[in-house]
């Protein structure tokens, strides 16, 4: 084996200085700048999630004012899904790495793509602005009347701010359809492709039909607070459930943007560290779409108890289990993929361990809810929250991270520390399962959500839930300090550490900012593995 | 310490009924869990790599695998559906026989009105072995009337009454939420339900009540706010006669029909333009913001006391006024006052 040498000319070496980065065009740079933000944004979320759990560790509202609190739960899940979950995947790893895995030099409109971030970033000051003239109190569901005509909080602020990001998720979308569509490696065609582009490819028609929906939503928010139309607020002829109506047929979806990206990094790092092609190619990549489309007709099984008829609950019931089963179907497909591999464990690897182990949970404690049964017990209560936070942070953030750990020596041309990074997805795996699996149990107990004092009776399964939290705390610290020493001091990665199947792979790392010398004619099947490959990766 | 409970208390009819339901579909989750877990374990074990140019066997995939562990969970999630959708037709229909109480939230406390014309708040007194059906509302914002005992819960939104009912069965003092975050106190906005044997609720209601019963108190109001003006007995006066209406069908101007329950004439009470009988002109003054949600609950009571056939056979899908819309297809049945 060969020692690698770290490029001279890359696309981080390409230009110094704040300009070079703030004017970029070069889709990697972009996806470095969108890191960096959602980095931040994440570790903002993550301390408002400090504040609630440390105040949940008493059944008294002893540490915060009930309206300070409102305001945490508030800000962490408007922080979390807006300005973390929705762009991690796709406008980091999706933006990264889209272009080389299907042998272009850049996205189909590398100008939008930084419009994109420009506009992520305004919309985050807007809710910046509005966390620091006092923040925002109405869930981050925006429920009316009470976000429309009773909070005296900073709404407007802060729907603002949710509604311009949107317009960065739309155009990130429209732009990942037109590359994946036109800028494909000639010989590159559809079934030849990586999982992940299908993925986002899917999770991109979401983006695009999805968000224009909820700006509307806000708009009409807006137009009922700010000049007193009757929208939403019966007080004024409105009606209120319309506006669950349409936040939920964005914001049903707006989960499969989180976690369809995800899958899409499962199924890459299943596939390289199995050596072997994914089991049922096609079956997981059209249950990437079904997922896509069944996730458009499934929303009012948010709204059960809020006035929808026995029989339209019956047929949203009925059409959210639809939604289940292609999730299943992947997960067999990849648990089938590891049958007769070779399997080596490193982080990534250890990350789609955990990711299996928390999406399983996430995804059959849905049937809880798609069950009209059970669901009118556990609505609203700490059940649904542990559910969507396994879902959406147990595999979203599993799949975020595998991803970051699987591409990051292609992104930075670097190694991590083997050692520390397999004792934070550790961490992470068990701090998460201490946080939120006795949620689930609080939540049949019949504790509510968004509850800042609760019966002494729920404290035990609270605290145990916040110690969990600091081990996950713990979990997600690590990789932030052992990414950054990397930079500089990690060993140098080479073209291929893992002996990785895709085009990517093929150019050097960190990619020069064309990405490729030559655009790559000779495109082999996806996922092929042979000694072949192994032996060019300088493995052997 | 005495271990973590896992179950809520089970007091109500639905309770055991929820509980089986969810013990089956644990017992499900539980074995996909541990089947995945243990073969990805396993192949982690038998397949790990052993040299490094290793590669793994080169299989595309297996139709029949894909249809199995496609078809199987369907048929399973089918019976999940089928339950979880008998019982919940089931909670959406209270029975006939149901004893009447109205809910009102506001930020943030419960009001309770029985229809002997005893008021509670934040608590809220019901026998034994009898169907309560209580008719909530919200005087503000949304809220969500929630009793893990009895494994119910409804949205109670403004300008609405939302239905739910309950078979409690086993005496004792159980939380009330509010389930739908509502502002500041959402946490403080809790109560009790207290579930009496049927002597000693009878030997509480005869405790209360002193300003007379719901359809006495509507009876009065009926009078101050001059509604026996037009609304003759005769069916001659300017309004139809509000005699024997409650639980039949009506048709409206525009040619459709309505059912008449306590979400139409919440309706007509507040918005009476929206849906008139036919024949008779829309003159009838709003009074949206002159009656109380209590005072509007009393007249009603009072309306439904005039019939008094109905009254014995109470409502089956309640509030069952389904306005045919312009197009001519049903809406919704069901919650009553729709704008």
């Amino acid at each position: 084996m060969e020692t690698p040498v770290y490029p001279a000319h890359n696309y981080l070496s390409n230009g110094h200085g704040l300009k070079s980065w703030l004017l970029t065009k070069d889709h990697k740079r972009i996806a470095v700048l969108y890191l960096i933000s959602i980095s931040i944004f994440f570790l903002l979320g993550g301390l408002f999630a400090v504040g609630i759990r440390l105040e949940l560790t008493t059944p008294d509202g002893d540490l915060f004012q009930p309206d300070t609190y409102n305001k945490f739960f508030t800000l962490h899940g408007v922080i979390m899904v807006f300005f973390f979950l929705i762009p991690s995947v796709p406008a980091v790893i999706g933006n990264f790495l889209i272009p080389p895995m299907i042998g272009a030099k850049d996205l189909a409109f590398p100008r939008i793509n930084l419009l994109s971030w420009y506009l992520y970033v305004v919309g985050g000051l807007f809710t910046l602005f509005a966390i620091v003239a006092g923040g925002v109190d109405t869930g981050w569901t925006f429920y009316t009347p009470y976000s429309s005509a009773s909070s005296s909080t900073n709404v407007t602020a802060t729907a603002l701010g949710v509604f311009i990001a949107g317009f960065s998720s739309i155009l990130t979308g429209l732009n990942f359809i037109v590359t994946i569509h036109r800028m494909r490696a000639p010989g590159l065609h559809w079934f030849k492709l990586p999982l992940f582009i299908w993925a986002h490819y899917a999770t991109s028609l979401i983006q695009v039909l999805g968000t224009p929906v909820v700006a509307i939503t806000i708009v009409m928010i807006f137009v009922e607070r700010a000049f007193g139309f009757g929208i939403f607020d019966p007080q004024r002829g409105g009606d209120p459930v319309l506006m669950q109506h349409l936040f939920w047929f964005y914001s049903h979806p707006a989960v499969y943007i989180m976690i369809l990206p995800a899958l899409g990094v499962i199924s890459e790092i299943v596939s390289t560290f199995s050596r072997k092609r994914i089991f049922g190619y096609s079956f997981v990549a059209f249950s990437s779409l079904a997922i896509a489309v069944f996730g458009f007709i499934v929303w009012a099984h948010h709204m059960f108890v809020a006035g929808i008829t026995t029989y339209a609950a019956m047929v949203f019931s009925f059409l959210s289990f639809s939604v289940a089963i292609p999730s299943a179907v992947k997960v067999f497909n990849w648990a089938a993929t590891m049958h007769r591999g070779s399997l080596s464990f490193e982080t990534p690897m250890l990350y789609v361990y955990g990711f299996f182990g928390l999406f399983l949970i996430g995804g059959l404690t849905g049937l809880f809810l798609a069950t009209l049964g059970t669901d009118i017990h556990l609505h609203d209560t700490y059940f649904v929250v542990a559910h969507f936070h396994y879902i959406m942070v147990g595999g979203a953030i599993m799949g975020y991270l595998g991803g970051l750990h699987f591409w990051w020596p292609k992104m930075f041309g670097r190694m991590y520390s083997e050692f520390w990074s397999r004792i934070s997805a550790i961490l992470v795996f068990v701090g998460f399962n201490l946080t939120f699996f006795p949620q689930f149990v609080l939540g049949y107990m019949g504790m509510p959500r968004r509850y800042h004092m609760y019966p002494d009776e729920f404290q035990v399964l609270n605290v145990l839930s916040s110690a969990g939290a600091s081990v996950l705390g713990i979990g997600y610290i690590l990789p932030v300090l052992y990414f950054a020493y990397s930079l500089k001091k990690g060993e140098v990665a080479g073209n291929n550490p893992w002996g990785a199947s895709g085009l990517e792979w093929r150019t050097q790392s960190p990619p020069l900012t064309e990405n490729f010398v030559e655009v790559p004619t000779d495109i082999p099947e996806a996922y092929e593995y042979t000694p072949q490959v192994i032996r060019e990766a300088k493995l052997v | 310490m005495r271990g973590i409970p896992l179950f809520p208390e089970a007091a109500s009819s639905f309770a055991s009924e929820v509980d089986a339901l969810y013990l089956f579909i644990v017992a499900i989750s539980a074995f996909f869990t541990v089947a995945v877990s243990v073969a990805v374990i396993f192949f982690g074990i038998r397949y790990r790599r052993r040299h490094a140019d290793e590669v793994g066997a080169h299989i595309e995939g297996s139709l029949p695998l894909e249809l199995a562990w496609s078809i199987i969970p369907t048929l399973i999630a089918m019976v999940m559906f089928v339950w979880g959708a008998k019982l919940f037709y089931e909670m959406r229909r209270p029975p006939a026989e149901s004893l009447q109480i109205y809910a009102v939230g506001k930020q943030w406390m419960w009001k309770f009105q029985h229809q002997g014309g005893q008021r509670e708040i934040n608590e809220l007194h019901v026998p034994t072995g009898r169907p309560i059906r209580v008719l909530v509302t919200s005087e503000d914002v949304l809220h969500d009337l929630y009793f893990p005992a009895f494994r119910t819960k409804i949205d109670a939104i403004p300008g609405r009454y939302m239905p739910l009912w309950f078979t409690p069965t086993k005496p004792g003092r159980y939380h009330i939420f509010c389930a739908e975050y509502c502002g500041t106190k959402h946490s403080g906005m809790i109560g009790t339900v207290i579930v009496m044997e049927p002597q000693q609720y009878q030997d509480w209601l005869a405790g209360g009540a002193s300003e007379g019963t719901m359809a006495e108190r509507g009876a009065k109001l009926f009078n101050d706010l001059a509604c026996t003006t037009c609304h003759l007995d005769s069916g001659q006066g300017r309004g139809p006669s509000l005699k024997d209406i409650v639980g039949k069908a009506v048709e409206l101007n525009d040619g459709s029909t309505a059912v008449v329950d306590e979400g139409y004439l919440r309706e007509s009470i507040l918005n009476s333009q929206a849906r008139v009988v036919k024949g008779f002109t829309p003159l009838m003054p709003t009074f949206q913001g002159l009656i109380s949600e209590e005072g509007l609950a009393a007249l009603i009571e009072h309306i439904k006391s005039l019939s008094p056939q109905a009254a014995a056979q109470a409502p089956a899908l309640v509030p069952a006024s389904a306005p045919v819309s312009a197009a001519g297809t049903p809406a919704a049945p069901a919650q009553g006052a729709r704008r």
